[in-house]
């Protein structure tokens, strides 16, 4: 699914943010490169403060000062976007770029029924009549499985649930269309019961349109259920690039394979969760070498004094010297043969 | 199967536990909860009622739940938001009032006692909770916050007693002691959560309710405050209510759990028991829609609908407009829990009558 000839959606090649203080320059984002392809979802995780949000607010082009970006450039479909002037980039937000935030409520106008922002965000960027532009509205409100499209289109935000407004959000994020969405936590906030359903439709109408979408979460089951790359951050580097079935399984970075192990799973029974000790170094103290070395179970001399780069293994890419020594050998201990506790009770409730 | 028909009643009496069992931590339920009842009165002001006519709302928040908590387990209560879980963790605490019903604890009914009373008993219950960015005072030092609970209760007497031991509970939940001069901003979030939890074992409760007390945590954090959860839970003998909508974090921490919908239980059970056999539609449904974390292959089925308001609720069961089984009884009448699994039940017509079978 990856490996298209084709020009990449967004291409982030070497992206640096810093934040002016009076203490000196803070290094947010350091050195991070990225690609999706047309159609393609790229999950990026992270603990708080990893990065991921900002990363993403770089490329919509909302970076607030003191942010900047202090080195690399943003592609989207080949043409630089980040050094555009505002004003440039404020016709890209919305046509060519869309955004899905983690609070529904506060990414829709109160005042405003939702049928009104969505022929506003249409006639903003293409060129239709108002009447075509609330029948593409209703027609989006459809595709988003709002029920009765037609009538709801004139309620206010308040009127919706949090899974339906979740649901306006997206509508209005894909209603022109845009090559790239960046979707920053669109689930957080809904129930697991809603979440699926909104990845589902995410999912389906990316597929369907072509879109690119960079998922930014802290979920990794939501990566594990829309993404097809999953890029793992850790203190504003990338630890750990690949297909989302690799990282998951196989991860690569001993920081990725300590996430994957720190979540609780319904498979089997164990009295304590492995547990990666200590806490992410904040972007004043980041320590000299890998940046998580003092907390890597496996970090040895090399890994104090040198940073490594992402380096190529197997399917994925892992900025980890362990990689290049060859020393990880022992596959991650997932059970595969561990029977679904909800595969048992589904074949009862057909019996 | 062995299908009970061991109809409920809202009397305490009848939900004595069974003595055969010995997996369970103990046989002597702590709280024993009856027919709890909760209504929030959220009706227009008196003269919109007269001037426009509308009509008086009540929200059932918790309507008629009823439970028993062990000593020494880990009881927990899922469900989606607005199913009134939380309502329920500050009820029997009693930081809310009862509208109706029985708070028993260690056979004492709390929910009837005044003010006095219950200070007697209040540093027998501690709660953490939800955002340890809200639940610690800002201006306070942590060990201002930590000694709160000793210097209230009039548990120890003198300074130097009182820093023995705050430094003490830092080390217990792997803090420094030092960092008891340190405000709460200088923490992170998983550190502000273990100083909730040192606060909270300051009284040396027997019983502790935990809001939610590590969703607004990442995953390698949670980890660790669940470990210390456990850890603590062995060393003190505690007793935990735990609420939260995370299934994979409750399978991990309890021993028993309820599920809730609309502010009743529909199903509870042992945590093998719910997760390995769920009876209900909606625990089931409430299963299926976990994400596959590893990979399986397992289908994630998006659940149809969602929660009705609490406002005004359906009728009958009130999980029948979402549930594939459910029928014209279903729509006319509230279901009965049916004590068919050992320290639970469920509360579903198509489970009673046979029609959703479950495997024994």
């Amino acid at each position: 699914m990856t490996a298209h000839e084709t020009t990449p959606v967004l291409e982030v090649s070497d992206l640096h943010i810093e934040f002016d203080t009076r203490r000196g320059a803070l290094k947010a984002i350091d050195g991070v490169s990225l690609q999706i392809a047309p159609g393609e979802i790229l999950g990026v995780v992270g603990e708080s403060g990893a990065g991921k949000s900002l990363t993403g607010t770089a490329i919509t082009g909302l970076l607030e000062t003191p942010g900047r970006i202090s080195a690399g450039q943003i592609r989207l479909e080949g043409k630089r976007i980040d050094n555009l002037s505002q004003e440039e980039m404020r016709r890209l937000r919305g046509r060519d770029i869309g955004a899905i935030f983690q609070d529904p409520l506060t990414s829709l106008n109160p005042l405003y029924t939702i049928g009104h922002q969505l022929v506003e965000t249409i006639r903003t960027h293409l060129p239709m009549s108002k009447k075509e532009a609330r029948r593409r509205a209703i027609r989006m409100l459809e595709e988003v499985g709002l029920p009765a499209p037609e009538t709801r289109i004139d309620q206010y935000p308040h009127q919706f649930s949090g899974g339906m407004r979740q649901r306006v959000v997206i509508a209005l994020a894909l209603c022109v269309e845009p090559r790239l969405v960046i979707a920053d936590e669109p689930t957080t906030a809904l129930d697991v019961s809603v979440q699926a359903q909104i990845i589902a439709v995410l999912k389906r109408l990316c597929r369907e349109k072509g879109t690119a979408v960079m998922l930014v979460t802290h979920d990794m089951g939501v990566i594990a259920e829309a993404a097809d790359r999953v890029a793992v951050m850790y203190a504003g580097r990338l630890a750990e690039v690949g297909p989302v079935t690799d990282v998951i399984k196989h991860a690569k970075h001993p920081y990725t394979r300590g996430l994957m192990n720190s979540i609780p799973t319904i498979l089997n029974d164990v009295d304590r969760l492995e547990q990666i000790e200590g806490s992410m170094p904040r972007l004043a103290s980041i320590p000299d070498g890998c940046a998580f070395n003092p907390r890597c179970p496996r970090a040895f001399s090399r890994c104090r004094t040198e940073r490594p780069d992402l380096i190529a293994v197997e399917n994925s890419d892992a900025a980890c010297w362990l990689v290049e020594e060859t020393a990880m050998t022992d596959r991650s201990p997932w059970p595969t043969s561990a029977p679904s506790p909800t595969a048992d009770h589904r074949r009862g409730a057909n019996a | 199967m062995n299908m009970t028909q061991e109809i409920y009643s809202a009397s305490a009496t009848q939900t004595r536990p069974r003595e055969d069992v010995s997996d369970m931590p103990s046989v002597t339920p702590v709280f024993r909860i009856a027919n709890l009842k909760r209504h929030f009165d959220v009706s227009p002001p008196l003269l919109n009622r007269l001037l426009e006519r509308k009509e008086r709302q009540v929200v059932k928040a918790v309507d008629g739940v009823s439970f028993d908590i062990y000593r020494g387990e880990t009881f927990s209560l899922v469900g989606e938001s607005g199913c009134g879980k939380s309502t329920i963790a500050k009820l029997v605490v009693g930081l809310n009032d009862t509208t109706s019903g029985n708070i028993e604890f260690e056979g004492e009914d709390i929910a009837t006692h005044s003010r006095q009373d219950m200070d007697a008993i209040r540093h027998r219950l501690q709660m953490i909770f939800q955002d340890p960015y809200a639940s610690l005072n800002p201006r306070w030092r942590v060990r201002n916050i930590i000694a709160e609970p000793l210097t209230v209760f009039g548990l120890l007497d003198g300074q130097k007693a009182i820093d023995e031991r705050v430094a003490t509970l830092l080390e217990c939940v792997g803090l420094n002691a030092q960092d008891g001069e340190k405000y709460p901003h200088e923490f992170s979030g998983g550190q502000r959560q273990r100083i909730s939890i040192a606060r909270a074992l300051a009284s040396n409760p027997e019983f502790i309710v935990c809001d939610e007390p590590t969703s607004a945590l990442d995953v390698s954090v949670q980890a660790q405050i669940l470990n210390l959860m456990k850890d603590l839970q062995r060393e003190f003998a505690l007793t935990y209510l735990f609420i939260s909508h995370d299934l994979s974090v409750v399978y991990h921490i309890s021993d028993r759990i309820g599920v809730m919908y609309l502010g009743r239980l529909v199903e509870v059970g042992t945590k093998h028991e719910l997760f390995r056999r769920p009876q209900h539609p909606y625990t089931r449904m409430l299963l299926d829609s976990i994400p596959d974390l590893k990979m399986t292959g397992r289908a994630r089925t998006p659940v149809g609908g969602e929660v009705p308001s609490p406002l005004d609720p359906p009728s009958g069961c009130a999980f029948h407009p979402r549930c594939p089984h459910a029928n014209a009884r279903c729509k006319r009448e509230a279901p009965r829990p049916l004590h068919n699994v050992e320290r639970g039940f469920v509360a579903c017509h198509a489970v009673e009558e046979g029609r959703l079978i479950t495997r024994a």
